[in-house]
């Protein structure tokens, strides 16, 4: 059987590469990270990723596969172990409507809360992550939205548990605390400090000034 | 105990139609229940409290939003007879990140070219247009989407095409122009029953977005 040759393309610092970094730990896979330099794209990723020119990209025996909740559906498909969907069909549908929403509803507004200057627009954005947060808070049953293991909606919002307390005190805003969201905050604890999750999270403090002089530099730019 | 299914849908919406014509592929009889948008019934809000929205499949009471994760849902359930995933996970990938690219891309691009005019209309246009030959270009030579079979993606974009005569009336062009590959796997899709009985007339789509520009300019 031929060698399995597997690399991800991404960068340290983005909550969507980290999905599947956390989706290839989970199911063993050993690959190549090629970190790429998005303000100068590479030949590479504009050959694997003609359409949207971004990262996440895996590229598997050459093959490439974009949007990292396709490319997380995906690895839980091409390996065996442990599975990140379960198996009923009902179940599968739940996990994939919530994987969404936090994409379509949730984070987007978290970031758009934070990296903007324009204050009605902040406001918009920040009602809305409000709302999107407490429609997770209601759905949190268990100890993980997979249950007893955490699955693709763990994994997704791996976005909501790191990144976003991040970039919210990069702004000083409120977004994701405690106080409002008390059961989404204990499984951010408790998801962060599984020992796969723990492996994949990138530094915080590079992160943290990473994000916190693009900040400055929207607020310089807008003056 | 028969299986209870009912779809909260309207007629004219693209992604409506790919669960009616998922639906009708797999040979499943359901309770279509027509929605008012601007006067959204009790049980659209209390089947799809998130977003308010349609398509809604309501299988046993149970209710499944988002028109690409309900057809993926139709297809593991009714899982007898015509699969709409290609077995291979490559495949199915690909499948999956051309339905959401449709998803993110078609209908925003429709808006922005649909009221605006002159350099915002045409710029809108040219990039519908560009969407439309990426798909075409997905499809390469292959019969459909799924390969020799009909599936997951054109189930995905099919509906799109009964917007077609809409987008090429405002936009002024020809899709058979632009994209005659891709009008050529439009007929292919209306072989099938499951498209040719469930999709609507062109023309009763353009007169109701007619419809509709008359109410909002009237604002």
């Amino acid at each position: 059987m031929a060698q399995e040759d597997v690399k991800l393309l991404g960068v340290v610092g983005s909550p969507f590469v980290c999905r599947v970094q956390i989706a290839l730990k989970l199911k063993g896979v050993e690959y190549k990270f090629v970190t790429q330099d998005l303000q100068n794209k590479s030949e590479e990723l504009l050959k694997y990723n003609p359409i949207h020119k971004k990262v996440p990209v895996l590229v598997h025996n050459e093959r490439p596969i974009n949007e990292s909740l396709v490319i997380v559906e995906y690895i839980d498909e091409a390996w065996k172990g442990k599975s990140i969907l379960p198996a009923d069909p009902y179940q599968r549908a739940l996990a994939r409507f919530w994987a969404k929403f936090i994409d379509d509803k949730v984070f987007g507004a978290a970031w758009k809360s934070v990296f903007t200057v324009n204050e009605e627009e902040r406001e918009k954005n920040v009602k809305e992550t409000h709302e999107g947060l407490q429609f997770l808070e209601d759905e949190l049953k268990g100890k993980f939205f997979g249950g007893e293991e955490y699955g693709l909606v763990d994994i997704a919002a791996v976005n909501i548990a790191f990144w976003v307390p991040l970039v919210q005190e990069v702004a000083g805003l409120q977004l994701f605390t405690n106080d409002k969201f008390p059961k989404l905050y204990k499984w951010s604890q408790e998801f962060l400090s599984q020992p796969t999750i723990k492996e994949c999270l990138p530094p915080r403090d590079p992160i943290f000034s990473f994000f916190k002089a693009r900040y400055e530099s929207l607020l310089a730019s807008a003056k | 105990m028969a299986d209870e299914v009912v779809l909260l849908d309207t007629w004219v919406s693209m992604f409506g139609m790919r669960v009616r014509v998922a639906l009708a592929e797999k040979g499943v009889n359901y309770d279509y229940k027509e929605q008012d948008l601007k006067n959204k019934s009790p049980l659209l809000l209390e089947m799809n409290p998130i977003h308010k929205k349609i398509p809604v499949l309501i299988h046993n009471g149970r209710p499944i939003c988002e028109s690409s994760i309900i057809v993926q849902y139709i297809d593991e359930v009714w899982n007898d007879q015509s699969p709409f995933m290609p077995s291979d996970p490559y495949d199915r990938a690909q499948a999956r990140f051309w339905v959401d690219f449709s998803d993110k891309k078609i209908y925003e691009t429709w808006k922005k070219m649909w009221l605006s005019e002159g350099e915002e209309h045409e710029a809108g246009k040219k990039e519908l247009i560009s969407i439309f030959k990426q798909l075409e270009d997905a499809l390469g030579d292959k019969i459909f989407y799924g390969g020799d079979s009909f599936g997951f993606l054109d189930i995905g974009l099919i509906p799109f095409s009964c917007w077609f005569y809409t987008f090429e009336t405002y936009g002024n062009f020809k899709m058979e122009a632009e994209c005659p590959k891709l009008m050529a796997w439009v007929k292919r899709c209306f072989q099938r029953k499951a498209v040719s009985n469930t999709l609507p007339d062109d023309k009763k789509v353009y007169d109701f977005v007619l419809a509709m520009e008359k109410i909002l300019k009237n604002k």
